[in-house]
């Protein structure tokens, strides 16, 4: 049960995304199933998206995460057709589908307000993508009684959408996106208008009838939790660029850079100095050296070094690394977020809730760490 | 004692105070006449002795009767329907335009659209009568691609063609209201699900303007059925509709009773059709839109 909560919410069993992201790097040589290549979007001068470079394999899910106007929306449009790109191909299945008009790419789009017709209820929603198809009646109505059921619905099929909960509706528009069976399911923030408990329920509700279908996905967010916890492999954009494409395991634990580190999970950074001595780098806080000696070639000068409040340990006072003051402590139930004020800067540390509640505001501790759980950034940490 | 008493007694009489004159206003204006109206309907009238004060249902009599009047009813309830259905769909696709246009063009064209309204009906139907007329603009127009002129004055064709101009701003501007506050995404989800763009429009786009599209009809319903200026000036003594006659009855043959017998009939039919349509539409519409 502990263990259970205190679990980086990456969690490293994830064995699935790992493997095709093994497949992925080879995606240059042997076709993807959803290719994207230079893909840009400029409105007027400026790059909503800027050469967006991504592999997508059959069956995989995949978060677009960044802040707000970084380009995620815009890119997903662009995969609908919603939006033309300015340049840059996109190929789907072995065909170009860059200039394709969003009607003949029947690709199955959620949109971040649902976008169901009003008008209709909850069965002629799902039905108006099949009467589209000209599929006949009786097929009609079965598939739509299998998607309503693959989405618990059944029951509401005569319902009117503003006769609806917010993750009711938003099950009806993934059912009417599902029932044409595109071949790439595309949604845009489906969870940002639910509250936090319906939210983490309708991820793995969304997770569950994508392995279902075993329906190649992007969803766009930027709920970083939400990306790591579902998806097979996240893309993290920043400014309209791909900043790093990774597993959501690995871009926890090793992120490329401050940006990315900072934006996926919270992060300290210590402000330390780092001197090359020979054989590698000895590290140092406030001029006193830390038992911090890498053998790797670091960066020299000012650095910070990059660690997961979890990753640190509170200890009595005089043991650890370095010693600091307990400023804030915060109870969240599984855990607790004291914060510490060092010589390198406050640091945030997760005490997992075993019993005993951690020190005081105002006492004294050490802090320790791993050493393998530290990253050295050149340049000076900003806090 | 005395200072609970007046604290009570002005808040009683707030609501009162407040509405009285619109009351007043609306007993004085609307009610009133009408009543008048009434009455004077089941009046009858002598050529010599003028209106009589009694009781008799001999006006509705004559009027139901009369091949005349109830040709000229039927006339007046066509070619209001036709104004109507025209108006829905000259107006409804544009106001479809109107709310897709980018910024500077959406208000110079809604001003296009307003315009006419600044300018009397008269001047305006006048302008008609000039066009269609038999040495008009289009006679003149298909004179020079060497067809034979038409009589297009004093037509019931030309009564529509001049209402629904007229018209077109009562069905553009509820509909135009409507769509401006219709989610864009909604439109684009039906592209997505392999719709056309005239599909999305007809079955996703436009049932939902639906009760904007019933505003803009039942408007231009009423204004059609009871219009006077546009019948006469375009159909001519001839082609006379509800408005023309009770005129007619009132200033041209001082039959004051008649004349508003006519008025109330038309009235009452005007009502019982716009009340039957509204529940038709709306009570779908309600369900379907909330
Ligand atoms: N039609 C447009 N015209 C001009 N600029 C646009 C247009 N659409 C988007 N942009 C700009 O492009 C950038 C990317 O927009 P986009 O909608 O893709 O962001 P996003 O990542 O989806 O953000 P959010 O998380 O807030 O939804 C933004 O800076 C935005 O202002
Ligand atoms: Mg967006």
């Amino acid at each position: 049960m502990v263990d259970d909560v205190s679990q980086p919410p990456g969690s490293p069993t994830r064995k699935m995304g790992q493997a095709i992201s093994g497949v992925a790097t080879h995606g240059r040589m042997s076709m993807s199933f959803l290719n994207l290549e230079k893909v840009s979007k400029f409105y007027g001068s400026v790059a909503a998206v800027h050469d967006f470079d991504l592999a997508v394999e059959k069956g995989e899910f995949i978060s677009l995460l960044g802040p707000s106007g970084c380009g995620k929306t815009t890119t997903l449009q662009m995969i609908t057709g919603l939006v033309r790109p300015s340049s840059g191909t996109i190929i789907m299945g072995g065909r170009d589908i860059t200039h394709l008009p969003p009607p003949q790419r029947e690709l199955g789009v959620v949109f971040q307000s649902y976008a169901l017709f009003p008008h209709m209820t909850v069965a002629q929603n799902v039905s108006f993508g099949l009467e589209m198809r000209k599929v006949a009646k009786t097929e009609r109505d079965k598939r739509i009684k299998e998607i309503l059921s693959l989405v618990h619905l059944s029951a509401l099929a005569d319902r009117y959408p503003r006769e609806m909960s917010g993750g009711q509706r938003q099950r009806v528009a993934i059912a009417r996106a599902l029932v044409i069976n595109p071949p790439v399911l595309l949604l845009d923030e489906p969870l940002s208008n639910l509250d936090a408990q319906l939210r983490e329920e309708m991820q793995f509700e969304l997770r569950r009838i994508q392995q279902t279908v075993g329906i190649t996905t992007i969803m766009v967010t930027h709920d970083q939790a939400e990306a790591l916890s579902i998806s097979d492999r996240v893309v993290v954009m920043e400014k309209g660029r791909i900043t790093q494409v990774d597993t959501p395991y690995e871009l926890y634990e090793h992120p490329r850079n401050d940006f990315i580190s900072s934006f996926v999970g919270k992060s300290n950074f210590l402000r330390a100095t780092s001197a090359f001595n020979g054989k590698g780098a000895s590290i140092s806080i406030d001029n006193t050296p830390i038992r911090f000696n890498t053998d790797r070639r670091e960066p020299d000068g000012k650095v910070s070094i990059f660690i997961r409040p979890e990753k640190l340990r509170l200890t009595e006072p005089g043991e650890g690394q370095i010693q600091g003051k307990v400023t804030t402590r915060y109870f969240m139930g599984s855990q607790w977020l004291v914060s510490a004020e060092t010589p390198a800067g406050v640091l945030a540390v997760a005490v997992p809730n075993l019993g005993a509640p951690p020190p005081l505001e105002g006492e004294t501790v050490g802090l320790a760490w791993q050493n393998a759980d530290c990253r050295v950034l050149a340049g000076a940490a900003k806090s | 004692m005395s200072a609970a008493i007046s604290a009570i007694k002005p808040r009683r009489l707030a609501p009162l105070a407040l509405s009285g004159p619109t009351t007043l206003f609306f007993i004085g204006l609307v009610l009133l006449p009408l009543l008048l109206t009434v009455i004077l309907s089941f009046n009858s009238y002598d050529y010599t002795a003028g209106i009589q004060s009694d009781f008799t249902f001999a006006n509705y009599l004559t009027v139901l009767q009369d091949e005349y009047y109830l040709s000229t009813f039927w006339r007046t309830l066509r070619l209001a329907l036709l104004t109507t259905v025209i108006t829905v769909a000259i107006g409804v696709p544009e106001a479809y335009v109107l709310s897709n246009m980018r910024k500077p063009w959406r208000s110079i064209f809604l001003l296009v659209i307003i315009g006419p309204l600044l300018v009397s009906v008269v001047v305006r139907t006048f302008g008609w009568s000039m066009l269609l007329g038999k040495n008009g603009f289009v006679n003149s127009a298909l004179a020079i691609v060497g067809l034979d002129p038409v009589q297009l004055l004093y037509t019931e064709t030309a009564i529509v063609i001049g209402l629904v101009h007229i018209m077109l701003p009562f069905m553009v501007i509820p509909v135009w209201t409507v769509l401006q506050k219709l989610d864009p995404t909604v439109e684009a989800a039906a592209l997505t699900l392999g719709a056309s763009r005239f599909t999305a429009l007809r079955r996703v786009v436009f049932p939902q303007a639906a009760l904007g599209i019933l505003s803009g009809s039942l408007i231009v319903f009423a204004l059609s059925a009871s219009s006077f200026a546009i019948p006469g000036l375009l159909g001519g003594r001839r082609l006379k509709m509800a408005a023309t006659l009770v005129y007619d009855e009132f200033l041209i043959e001082l039959n004051w009773p008649l004349g508003a017998t006519i008025a109330i009939i038309v009235l009452v039919a005007n009502l019982v059709i716009m009340l039957a349509y509204n529940r038709l539409i709306e009570r779908q519409a309600k369900r379907k839109l909330g």
